[in-house]
């Protein structure tokens, strides 16, 4: 039990910054001792509410049912990770791009942020993920952007595997994709998967992350594409990682 | 496909305010989840107050706090599909949703506008009755006071600051003049045996 596990109770609550939450996530996919506190004390607070219920305005529910007529539920969530596009090795450009850059593309996509409570409880992360999250050698690069959402990618040499850790991520625009990328010194940029459209989630790349020198994000159309067709909208520098 | 009747504005049957806690409202959430509307318009009924009266407390302003209960319920129809009951109670699912929002309302609101401005603990630990006053006095109600009452004071002021204020742990700690890190402890403490005495998240 490490000492971040402390931070289970005001995690619960909401009662801890940005950077802390981004830590406890990371460490919570992989700690079912610390998912199951988290649940158990959400309970907890839950309860807390039955001493603060008032009586909203009768106008507010004419208003919140017109507000989800509009709107679509989201699918259950499936298997999740899906099954990534096969990596195919084609050589393709990649440029650092700015910060402030990325997060203008991303902040003209934001639209309809999702939080989703216990997406960050992730009990069905596969193997692959928890291996390289609790690698020795794991380090990760953690992108944040204007708007709130957050990308962390990790990658371990060891293991030979990077993942991707989002939070807050909006959905792409209509028709298009998140495609994942790893930067390979022998062919360039080869795909490393698409993203399922989940504001919060945690993916392993597809390829080896232990000869890639970056990895980054693209907008491509739907089904993705051979090579990147935009200017990345994140790039994580494995190089310069902490 | 059934045809959707219009949801009609004044109750059919009287609303029982029990029902908050019924089992029924996973079933809700799951028909919400298929577009139902008219379930939708149930688990409404059944958790508004709920969901207004924590926006409320944690905003305090009660046009911003229609808005963060329009957002978290806009955002529970979305997601509804997602609940998960192995994964905990519905409500539990509900509220986590709103104090994320009423938190982040908050937050928001303070980066843009009291950032600067340095707090101190006359910026108010607040009297946990003051909103409570209004609030529907039911038999649960009464029975989470008693269940905070076994709480050591700091416990109880902590969990107060951090749940109903929207105060960080970090911040919870220096307006308790508590040592940096003790407060997390205390909240987390404090948690747990609410938990346990209240008899839930097992």
């Amino acid at each position: 039990m490490s000492d971040i596990h402390a931070l289970s109770g005001a995690y619960a609550m909401d009662a801890v910054d940005d950077i802390e939450r981004a830590r406890f996530e990371k460490h919570l996919a992989v700690c079912a001792e610390c998912q199951a506190e988290v649940a158990s004390l959400r309970e907890a607070t839950g309860v807390l509410s039955e001493t603060t219920a008032a009586e909203p305005p009768a106008a507010l529910r004419d208003r919140v049912l017109a507000d989800i007529a509009t709107v679509r539920p989201l699918p259950p969530l499936t298997t999740p990770g899906a099954t990534p596009e096969e990596a195919r090795r084609r050589p393709g450009r990649f440029r650092l791009v700015a910060l402030a850059a990325a997060a203008a593309v991303l902040a003209a996509v934001g639209v309809g942020v999702a939080t989703q409570p216990w997406a960050d409880e992730t009990s069905q992360a596969p193997s692959a993920a928890e291996l390289v999250l609790s690698a020795a050698d794991a380090k990760s690069t953690s992108l944040d952007f204007d708007d709130g959402a957050k990308a962390t990618v990790v990658h371990s040499d060891s293991v030979g595997k990077a993942v991707i850790v989002t939070e807050k991520m909006p959905p792409p625009p209509k028709g298009m994709v998140y495609q994942l990328w790893l930067d390979q010194p022998a062919s360039g940029m080869v795909s490393a998967g698409l993203m399922p459209i989940e504001a919060d989630q945690t993916m392993v790349l597809e390829g080896d992350a232990a000869t890639a020198k970056a990895a980054g994000i693209t907008i491509e159309p739907a089904g993705g594409s051979d090579h990147p067709t935009s200017k990345p909208i994140a790039l994580f520098d494995f190089g310069e990682s902490a | 496909m059934d045809h959707l009747r219009p949801v009609p504005s004044e109750d059919p049957a009287p609303v029982d305010r029990s029902a908050e806690a019924a089992p029924d409202l996973a079933d809700l959430l799951r028909r919400s989840g298929r577009a139902d509307e008219a379930a939708f318009a149930q688990l409404y009924d059944a958790t508004s107050r709920r969901v207004f009266g924590l926006a409320l407390r944690v905003v305090r302003d009660p046009a911003q706090a229609e808005e963060v209960t329009q957002e978290a319920f806009l955002e529970i129809w979305r997601t509804a599909g997602r609940f998960d009951a192995d994964r905990g109670s519905p409500l539990s699912w509900l509220m986590t949703i709103t104090h994320r929002k009423a938190v982040d309302r908050v937050r928001s609101a303070e980066a843009s506008t009291r950032r600067d401005t340095t707090y101190h603990h006359e910026n108010q630990p607040v009297d946990h009755d003051s909103t409570a006053e209004a609030a529907h006095a039911s038999l649960e109600a009464h029975r989470v006071r008693g269940a905070l009452a076994t709480l050591t004071e700091v416990q109880r002021e902590a969990i107060n600051l951090a749940y109903f204020g929207g105060y960080t742990h970090t911040e919870v700690a220096t307006m308790l003049d508590l040592p940096v890190g003790t407060a997390k402890t205390r909240i987390r403490d404090g948690l747990i045996r609410l938990r346990d005495a209240m008899g839930v998240g097992q």
